[in-house]
């Protein structure tokens, strides 16, 4: 593997490292630095240090992991590819996703999984070990999002969870009653049909970060998913 | 022709950082200038400033002045005035570093004063409004001057140009302070000019922010009311007016404070579990509706012995908080404490519309 010492560097330059060659890479001394592997296809990148906003913005395939925490922005619009991070990450977490998988082993931020989508076989998917701040799933129109509520005592995700949802599920490893959701979306408990499409994403969680799938999968879970094709209808105008 | 900026609008962010010893401990400014950098994209170049408090021991009991002067005339006019209603103890240029990157610099003065004890006497007033009514009447009134700090044992150093640099033009190295705050600006709406420049100062309360308040001309025409004027052409500058108007003159607390200009959404007051909170909530709504701050914004608010760092309630901006030994750091990205301390623990990001209140022990500033 590769390694850049990214001490010091600026975005435009370590980019430009990047780009050079196609080799597997480890990046260490991480430090803010933006975009990095922004619509990278098919290799692994490493790295330790604390990445900057937009890391894997429009990722296409290609693999990160990061042993550290994570900023703004991750997988910003990200296509394909995965982005595994060993630790928290900050607000609007996969941002219009619209493939590929990011797995989060700590607590999501702001607004993560907003505007999520998916289409045929591209199917998003966002895991989160720990709690999920407000607006969780916001105008998510498809793809998966799964928070387990790992590591924390407060509730699972804060508040106005999946406004304006119109597509995709959400699942939330609790009872969710203290959870107020709009009226335009559903909750309910996840039946054992629900719990075999979040089986290989749980399994992979505890491939990432250890943990046990069995009492994983064993707790109750919400499924949250919107009521109609339509629900926003004659909400602002008669149509 | 090309456009100059200000004619055009330009989109994007800001960058706030601070870091304070709850021991009081004091720190030079090279710290706080190290957490610029990893968020330097998130400056243009057009504004930059630093507020550093307990850099002015030998005059702590004195206000320090620090006042931008477009060219002699005005210091001459400034001078006058202030002599008529202050004791001015000492008065410099405030010692710069040229640097090519800082250009075209006003004259930077500062005074340390006490307001004439005859004059605070006739006019009935306390040494606080006294000053904030000069510094009002100053940048109001005096054609190419401005009053960007006014406090005790505080200062402002703000400019035109990468904080970075900035900070490397006022000598910060040269100070030493229990708590610094940071800007780098981006300025989107708004000219960046000297005076435009971050953090926004009222006697020992200063702002930085991040962000662009909706709210603006609703915040401004109401606090205009209570005889402040906001002149520096931009939003924050009526941040720190309210700040200083509902602590320093309707007594409220610094969580009071949030409760006014980030106040919680109805829905979310309904849902306090105790009816304490939820008439308290409610009260601060319905007696300050002008005060409330929409759009979005992450500031930090310093003052004598501590600071409060804020988001507002939908917290569409980021902010982060980490902590080592006696220092806890606040700045928009976790790179920028790791760049103060690479070691910091307990980071965590504060919901919008929390406040995080940091103090320093008392006895230790």
């Amino acid at each position: 593997m590769l390694a850049i010492d990214t001490s010091n560097m600026d975005f435009l330059e370590l980019g430009k490292r990047l780009r050079e060659t196609e080799e597997d890479t480890v990046l260490r001394g991480c430090l803010g630095q933006r975009f990095i592997a922004a619509g990278m296809k098919r290799r692994k990148l490493e790295i330790h240090g604390i990445p900057g906003n937009a890391l894997g913005a429009y990722l296409d395939g290609a693999d990160i992991e990061v042993f550290g925490n994570a900023q703004d922005a991750v997988g910003d619009t990200m296509n394909a590819g995965s982005i595994v991070i060993h630790g928290s990450i900050g607000d609007t977490a996969g941002y219009a996703m619209r493939g590929g998988e990011i797995y989060v082993e700590g607590d999501a931020g702001y607004r993560a999984g907003i505007h999520m989508k998916e289409y045929h076989e591209h199917l998003p998917v966002l895991v989160i070990g720990g709690k999920a701040g407000s607006f969780l799933g916001e105008y998510q129109a498809g793809g998966m999002i799964i928070v387990l509520g790992l590591h924390t005592d407060g509730p699972i995700v804060s508040n106005y969870p999946c406004t304006g949802m119109h597509g995709g599920k959400l699942f939330l490893r609790s009872d969710c009653k203290d959870i107020l959701f709009p009226d335009q979306v559903t909750a309910r408990p996840a039946s054992a049909e629900d719990l075999k499409e979040i089986e290989p994403y749980l399994r992979q969680y505890c491939v990432h970060f250890g943990g046990d799938y069995a009492s994983l999968i064993g707790s109750p879970f919400t499924v949250v998913t919107p009521d109609s094709r339509n629900p926003y209808r004659q909400m602002y105008v008669a149509n | 022709m090309s456009m100059l900026e200000g004619q055009i609008r330009i989109p994007s962010g800001c960058a706030i950082s601070a870091v304070i010893s709850r021991e009081g401990r004091r720190m030079t400014g090279e710290k706080i200038i190290e957490s610029m950098r990893p968020m330097h994209e998130r400056s243009n170049g057009l504004g930059g400033g630093f507020a550093g408090y307990g850099i002015y021991p030998e005059y702590k009991d004195l206000f320090a002045l620090h006042i931008f002067y477009d060219g002699e005339p005005c210091r001459a006019a400034c001078e006058a005035y202030l002599r008529d209603h202050l004791e001015i103890v000492k008065g410099e240029i405030i010692p710069t570093r040229k640097i090519p990157s800082i250009t075209d610099e006003p004259l930077i003065w500062r005074y340390f004063v006490t307001p004439l004890r005859s004059v605070l006497a006739s006019r009935q007033l306390d040494e606080n409004e006294f000053l904030a009514r000069i510094v009002m009447h100053i940048n109001t009134h005096l054609q190419g001057t401005y009053v960007f700090s006014s406090g005790k044992n505080m200062g402002v150093f703000k400019a035109v140009g990468f904080p970075e640099d900035v900070g490397e033009f006022y000598r910060l190295e040269e100070y030493e302070a229990y708590c610094w705050t940071a800007h780098g600006r981006y300025p989107t709406n708004t000219p960046g000019w000297w005076g435009g420049a971050h953090p926004f100062a009222l006697l020992d309360r200063t702002i930085v922010h991040n962000g662009e308040i909706s709210s603006y001309d609703a915040n401004r025409r109401y606090i205009e009311m209570f005889g402040y004027k906001c002149t520096l052409q931009t939003d924050t500058e009526v941040i720190t007016y309210i700040a200083d108007f509902l602590q320093r003159k309707q007594g409220l607390s610094l969580t009071e404070l949030a409760s006014v200009i980030a106040a919680p959404f109805w829905s979310t007051i309904k849902r306090k579990p105790t009816e304490e909170e939820r008439l308290k909530l409610s009260f601060l709504r319905k007696v300050y509706p002008s005060l409330l701050i929409t759009g979005p914004f992450s500031i930090i608010l310093g003052f004598e012995g501590g600071l409060m760092a804020l988001n507002d309630r939908l917290k569409l901006r980021s902010m982060v908080v980490g902590e080592k030994d006696d220092l806890t750091f606040i700045a928009s990205e976790e790179a920028a404490i790791r760049a103060m301390e690479p070691e910091a623990g307990n980071i965590w990001s504060p919901a919008g519309g929390e406040p995080v209140i940091v103090t320093v022990k008392e006895g230790c500033y």
